[in-house]
């Protein structure tokens, strides 16, 4: 009775449903990709052995304006890499159908001898919980399955006035409520340096895509690390902004009062460039901030201008908890080396303590869940995405979400449904608030004595895929680098800093740089002059230069 | 109406965005598409207030003289701001269906509130007017709750901080009701968004969501439990509703829901201190009905207490029945709905400057309990102020009048009388008619004056009414001035009495009554122009003279 009465939902009979199968787009007869072969790398200006810190965003900013490459080629040459390495990571939900046609029209603009923005030709991988008009955008979730906002988030808008490209929407834990990109209720990514092993997450398309080179940059989301760990896992720049420096308007809520958009890039000068365009007051989120951006870009000189103590004066302050028990050793290692880099290059560094440190992770899961259990409120199946059959409202209600909603998800609504009831209110939900004031006031002691904190992005490198699915705590435990930063609302920088062997596989290892609020400037400046510095790394997966691919 | 609206809106759910299809539970209609019923609260109460064709009234009338009724108020007033509280979209009461809805205020993903700062100021101006207590520091908070018309799963609203509170309302009961001063305290003043409507079908197997109402700003208004009868309580209601006209905050229109009461009502025997249990009533969409309602259910109260059934009065939410005149059980409250308030993190602390208060404190117009004390000082009755002050457009219209310099008594009795009749009559408001509050004023000063007669007064105003202009170019153009030239007067008596020898006769023979003929035929050869004290006076002379 009930479908013979209703009119169709027209909003989504109008499209496909999303993804009903995986599209195939791999071609065999493409083997390896090899970073030194591609497109982009042959048409590098100039080729050193540092050749991969240089900005990409500059140098196809230089390739195209030069005419040494059209934006159509450099578009044809990511998606063969994209689609070539696809069925092995696994980072896209959707590839976008108007790459090309958006490349021609760069190309017709450059050839007109128009204008076009900084980002031109820039391919970004945009986390799917980010919404973009005329592509789904689902979250991850089954909920969400086939959903297409009629807008793009403010972050996207930005990049597309500024040319910037959206190749495609990457994987993530279904509403970036996980750390490995398993929960995401598509597919499983992989991580590109060892296919047995998570990216990280919940950005871990976001990050995969990056590190793959299947885009130039990518967006991300960041409640709880959900930028830097991936980051830190696949080897590339990961950087979460101030809380308010970048609009959430089109941004997927999970945690309103944590969530940031980040950036993921192969160099710090490119998470700059990228921060710049996406930052700044937006009308359509009360809690964006009004400061000025500076233009970060400014800061990226050359390496050879480097004098030989460039960092002299600046104080670093290692956190003394993100080094004691239950981090994995070699990457206590990696970080002291870190540490001792950072000192040749001039700076102080001193032990700091924060006492607050492991209260982090129990509020953070408290307030994020409580957040989540309000904010998935209106995935009820009554205006959009999936509807279940019921013949009454309770039930059209709880069938929607039922299926609708993975595991993981639907225990955080429970915790947060939980710890925001009459009776545990105070107890849970106003406790951890508190707890939130004391890590900010914490941090901000620390950050009066110390012009950047430093610590491991992630106690351990990234884990086999499956390893930590049944075991939600250890997954929990896996935050605690990152958590505390959130909380206190503060920006901060991972970059790879080295390497952890495991079995047959190296696996990049990431230095978390903290700063004080809106003070990106610096981070972006010591991560550029560190990466700069950092003696013979490359942060290119095996997989870019193995003939693993065919 | 309702089944109308429902046709329409299936015939053109195929464009709209939105449109949500699923059964329901409740087959309860919170709104009210009923049409056309007066506004004021005293014109609606010259409607019969019987309690209940169930009841005995005189039995009931008795027993309630032991039992006193306690009765709190809820009332959400929707504000006229151009757009709604956390989105650019316009609210038109009557646009078809999901015309008037954007990402944010159909909560889709990733759409964000923004605050309009107008609701701020709105609250701040209600919150004033109510001699509330303002927080400088208030935030807003989201009250959680699934139901089909709240697009985003919970209500931004205000929990433990509201912008205003312990406030309290003056006002005078009509004189029909005994009249007196009354004073009600008001617990808090709140800000919130609305939510969207249900449409239900004709058979009641699926219902439609139309949102254009959701997120439209509200202020709810929360009084003390301080009313005693249904005639308190609309009358609260319908001050609230003055308040809200005069400050220009909101049209306050129950019919198109933009003031909403729900009512609280318990009873306990008079000397008892605790409170009985409270009953919620809704479904209130007239002044009358929250009279009626309230007294219905204290009727009900009263009796089940009377009868030693106390216990089956429980907690619940009554819906008030217009047609059968009854309350009946809507919902039980199966203990404390849990709402899950925390505080709204999208949006930022809500902080008012001692300044911005003191700049809309100065912005206040003289609100309705002033006027009347004012119009009382003035030497007004009761009856008359409570009438002038009743409409702001009114007392506006009335105090342009008397700034001209008519006199106070005239220029209201002219208001209330002749002016009032034909605004009735003409379905007109004050502000439609073409008369001015200068030209007012200038009709009673001629009259005063002598200039023209009342009578003549009355025939320009009718003019002035449906066709403006002036009194001096009307009494020019139609060459009205009084005749109060005492020889021209006698000329026309005796002309009259020469041309009705027999009535003179008759009148002189005792038939006294005829004066009154002589008057009018006098009056009528002035064309109405005499000066009717002193036709009177020479045609008095006149016929007694040779008796």
């Amino acid at each position: 009775m009930l479908s013979t009465l209703q009119p169709p939902r027209c909003s989504l009979s109008r499209f496909p449903l999303h993804l009903p199968s995986k599209p195939f787009f791999f071609h065999s007869k493409q083997t390896p990709y090899p970073i030194a072969n591609s497109a982009l790398t042959d048409q590098l200006p100039s080729s050193n052995a540092s050749q991969s810190l240089h900005s990409q965003i500059l140098s196809i900013r230089h390739s195209l304006l030069s005419r040494q490459i059209t934006a159509t080629q450099l578009a044809e040459s990511y998606l063969n890499r994209l689609r070539a390495l696809e069925p092995h990571l696994n980072s896209f939900l959707h590839v976008s159908e108007s790459v090309l046609s958006d490349a021609r029209e760069i190309d017709g603009k450059i050839q007109r001898n128009e204008e076009v923005g900084p980002l031109a030709g820039v391919f970004v991988g945009v986390k799917d919980n980010i919404c973009t008009a005329g592509m789904p955008s689902t979250g991850g979730s089954r909920i969400l399955e086939g959903y297409r906002p009629p807008f793009d988030a403010t972050a996207v808008k930005r990049i597309k006035e500024l040319g910037g490209i959206v190749i495609g929407k990457t994987n993530l834990d279904e509403f970036g409520m996980g750390s490995s990109t398993e929960g995401s209720a598509f597919q499983v990514t992989a991580n590109p340096w060892d296919l047995s092993r998570v990216p990280g997450g919940s950005s871990g398309g976001s990050a995969s895509a990056v590190s793959a080179r299947q885009c130039v940059v990518s967006l991300g989301s960041d409640t709880g690390g959900s930028v830097r760990q991936p980051a830190s896992f696949c080897g590339v720049v990961g950087l979460k902004p101030t809380y308010g420096r970048v609009s959430r308007f089109g941004l997927m809520a999970y945690a309103s009062s944590l969530d940031v958009i980040g950036c993921l890039s192969t160099t710090v000068a490119d998470a700059g460039i990228l921060l710049h365009a996406i930052s700044g007051h937006d009308t359509h989120d009360a809690t964006s901030s009004k400061r000025e951006v500076p233009d970060f870009a400014s800061q990226f000189g050359a390496v050879d201008s480097l004098e030989s103590k460039p960092l002299k004066g600046l104080r670093i302050g290692l956190i003394r908890e993100t080094l004691e028990n239950g981090v994995d050793g070699e990457v206590n290692s990696a970080i002291r080396a870190a540490a001792s880099h950072l000192e040749e290059l001039g700076c102080s560094i001193n032990e700091v303590s924060l006492p607050s440190f492991s209260l982090g992770l129990p509020a953070y899961y408290i307030l994020a869940s409580s957040e989540a259990s309000s904010n998935l409120a209106r995935y009820d199946g009554v205006r959009y995405g999936n509807q279940a059959v019921a013949d009454e409202l309770t039930g059209l209600y709880e069938n929607s979400r039922a299926t609708g909603f993975g595991s993981e998800v639907k225990m955080r609504i429970l915790m947060g449904t939980y710890a925001l009831s009459a009776g545990y209110y105070d107890a849970y939900y106003k406790r951890a608030q508190q707890v939130r004031t004391l890590i900010q006031k914490s941090f901000r002691e620390a950050l009066d004595e110390n012009d950047i904190l430093i610590s491991p992005a992630a106690p351990s490198a990234a884990y086999k895929i499956g390893e930590k699915v049944n075991d939600p705590l250890a997954m929990y435990a896996g935050d605690i680098m990152t958590v505390n930063v959130n909380l206190a609302g503060l920006p901060a920088l991972v970059l790879p800093c080295g390497f952890v062997r495991d079995g047959s596989s190296n696996l990049p290892v990431g230095l978390q740089m903290i700063g004080a609020a809106f003070d990106e400037g610096k981070l972006l400046k010591v991560g550029h002059i560190f990466e700069q510095t950092l003696s013979e790394r490359r942060f290119v997966p095996p997989l870019l230069a193995d003939d693993i691919v065919g | 109406m309702a089944f109308a609206a429902l046709r329409c809106i299936r015939s053109q759910s195929l464009l709209l965005h939105p449109a949500a299809l699923f059964t329901q539970r409740r087959r309860v209609l919170y709104f009210s598409v009923k049409a056309s019923q007066s506004q004021t609260a005293t014109q609606e109460k010259k409607r019969p207030t019987a309690i209940s064709p169930h009841f005995d009234k005189q039995i009931i009338d008795q027993i309630s003289k032991n039992y006193e009724a306690i009765i709190g108020i809820e009332t959400h007033v929707q504000l006229s701001t151009f757009t709604k509280a956390f989105c650019s979209c316009p609210y038109n009461y009557g646009s078809s269906p999901n015309t008037n809805i954007c990402p944010i205020c159909m909560g889709l993903p990733g759409a964000l509130p923004v605050l309009n700062s107008k609701v701020i100021e709105f609250a701040v101006k209600l919150g004033l007017a109510l001699n509330c207590r303002l927080s400088f520091n208030s935030k807003f908070d989201r009250k959680q709750y699934f139901y089909p018309d709240l697009p985003k799963g919970y209500q931004i609203s205000q929990f433990d901080i509201p912008i205003a509170s312990g406030g309290y309302i003056d006002l005078d009961l009509p004189l029909e009701y005994g009249g007196g001063h009354r004073r009600f305290g008001i617990t808090r003043v709140h800000m919130e968004e609305d939510a969207g409507k249900l449409l239900h079908s004709e058979s009641g197997s699926y219902s439609q969501v139309d949102l254009n109402r959701a997120g439209v700003p509200l202020l709810e208004i929360v009084s003390e439990p301080d009313m005693r009868t249904g005639i308190e309580a609309a009358e609260y209601a319908a001050e609230l509703q003055k308040l809200v006209r005069y400050l220009g905050v909101s049209n306050g229109n129950m019919q198109e829901g933009s003031l909403r009461c729900d009512v609280n009502v318990s009873v306990r025997p008079i000397g008892q201190s605790q409170f009985g249990t409270k009953v919620e009533i809704k479904n209130l969409n007239s002044f009358s009905s929250v009279s009626r309602a309230i007294d219905f259910e204290i009727s009900r109260q009263v009796l089940l207490h009377s009868q030693g059934q106390s216990d089956q009065i429980i907690q619940e939410t009554r819906l008030w029945e217009e047609g059968a005149q009854k309350t009946i059980t809507m919902r039980k409250k199966e203990g404390l709905s849990d709402y899950r308030y925390f505080p709204e993190p999208d949006l930022p602390e809500v902080i008012l400057t001692k300044e911005y208060v003191e700049n809309i404190g100065d912005s206040l117009p003289e609100l309705p309990e002033t006027k009347r004390r004012r119009y009382e000082s003035m030497g007004l009755s009761m009856q008359d102020v409570l009438f002038l002050a009743n409409d702001i457009s009114v007392a506006e219209f009335f105090d342009a009048t008397i700034a001209k310099g008519a006199e106070v008594k005239l220029a209201a009795n002219w208001i209330m009388g002749d002016i009032a009749a034909y605004m009735k009559n003409e379905k007109l408001a004050i502000n439609d008619i073409k008369l001015t509050p200068q030209e007012l004023a200038e009709l009673i000063a001629s009259i005063k004056s002598g200039t023209i007669s009342g009578k003549i007064g009355k025939e320009i105003l009718f003019e002035l009414l449906a066709k403006g202009g002036t009194v001096k170019g009307m009494i020019k153009e139609k060459d009205l001035v009084q005749i109060a030239d005492p020889a021209e007067i006698e000329r026309m008596v005796d002309k009259v009495l020469a041309e009705n020898p027999k009535q003179l006769e008759q009148y002189r023979g005792g038939k006294t009554k005829l004066q009154g003929f002589f008057a009018g035929q006098v009056m009528k050869a002035s064309k109405g122009k005499a000066n009717p004290g002193l036709l009177n006076k020479i045609l008095l002379e006149k016929l007694n003279a040779k008796s």
